[in-house]
């Protein structure tokens, strides 16, 4: 089964290294995580995502940079705010963006 | 006419950890209902039971306004902001976690189980610098009547935090009709039966249930009990 590809940005590296252990127990799901704008843009131009989560930290400039290129590059790719730094709405917020219970 | 929706208590999420026992009306950790995920800026309602000596180690969050209310016995909060503290019935606590912050938190007691609500509203702003505020409503408390206990406004009475909510909660003996305003008609009211009966407008509720209700600007509660009511006024439009 092909596992659902997921970019996390958060500027909190012990957030993201959180958030990205807690998509990875999924064996659905597969979180790559980046800590910068730039490092995100390279991942996402390397990698075929299939959703990127936008965590805490990206100033609002980079947060719509990133989108601006996650659809010029794959408009099909979702990209979602992540809320709660945990995994309180971590699943709920894949799981509604990607339609499937 | 206004909208409604009604959760039961009996039809919230469960979670048995053992040390934890939770209810939760909106979809929460391995909880997932697409029916179920918030009521405009509430996207948590989890009524907690932690065992003696139980509690939640050392974990993030990011981008939340988090508070808690305990109902009975005593939590006890550190956090990386250096905050040590302990809440009580007829205390709330708020932490806006901002860009970032760790915290844990845990039964005081060894021995009696703390019950509290742990709420989460969508923040107005991401990325702001983490807050812990504390405060005791009880003194604020007058019988049959609501209190304010969270507002937008730092000047105004309660907590505040980063989003345009406004909590009341108050403690009623049979018979009382109270009618709340909302202070922004495009906001929606959550009501939460925190113990008790009550008629919100027609709607019977019991002890646990809750009840949003928007495109509205009154809403007429009524304690068919003695009760103990939350109402948490939220944007509807994120």
């Amino acid at each position: 089964m092909k596992q659902t590809e997921i970019l996390v940005i958060c500027t909190h590296q012990e957030i993201l290294n959180t958030i990205v252990r807690l998509i990875n127990s999924n064996s659905e799901l597969h979180g790559i995580g980046a800590n910068t704008l730039e490092q995100a843009i390279t991942l996402f131009k390397a990698t075929a995502f299939d959703m990127v989560l936008v965590g805490a930290g990206l100033a609002e400039n980079e947060e719509t940079e990133l989108a601006g290129v996650v659809n010029k590059l794959s408009l099909a790719v979702p990209v979602v705010h992540h809320y709660g730094g945990g995994s309180g709405l971590l699943f709920a917020e894949i799981y509604q963006c990607l339609g499937k219970r | 006419m206004g909208q409604t929706i009604l959760h039961k208590a009996d039809t919230r999420g469960a979670a048995d950890h053992g040390w934890l026992k939770s209810h939760q009306t909106f979809s929460f950790g391995m909880h997932y209902n697409p029916e179920r995920i918030q009521f405009g800026a509430l996207r948590v309602l989890n009524d907690d039971r932690v065992t003696g000596g139980g509690g939640f180690g050392e974990h993030p969050h990011d981008n939340m306004e988090i508070i808690s209310i305990p109902l009975r016995g005593s939590l006890q909060h550190e956090d990386s902001m250096d905050n040590i503290a302990v809440i009580e019935p007829g205390e709330i606590q708020v932490m806006s976690a901002g860009t970032g912050i760790y915290h844990k938190e845990f039964n005081k007691s060894k021995i009696t189980t703390v019950e509290f609500l742990q709420i989460w509203l969508f923040p107005n702003q991401r990325n702001v610098e983490p807050r812990y505020q504390q405060i005791s409503y009880e003194a604020l408390m007058k019988p049959n009547a609501f209190t304010q206990i969270l507002s937008p406004d730092q000047h105004d009475q309660g907590v505040w935090i980063y989003q345009n909510a406004w909590f009341n909660i108050g403690k009623f003996e049979a018979g009382n009709k109270i009618d709340y305003k909302l202070k922004n008609k495009e906001n929606g009211l959550y009501v939460f039966i925190i113990e008790g009966d009550a008629l919100v407008n027609d709607q019977i509720l019991n002890t646990r249930d809750g009840y949003g209700l928007w495109e509205t600007d009154l809403v007429s509660i009524t304690s068919t009990t003695v009760s103990e009511i939350l109402l948490m006024e939220v944007p509807m439009n994120l």
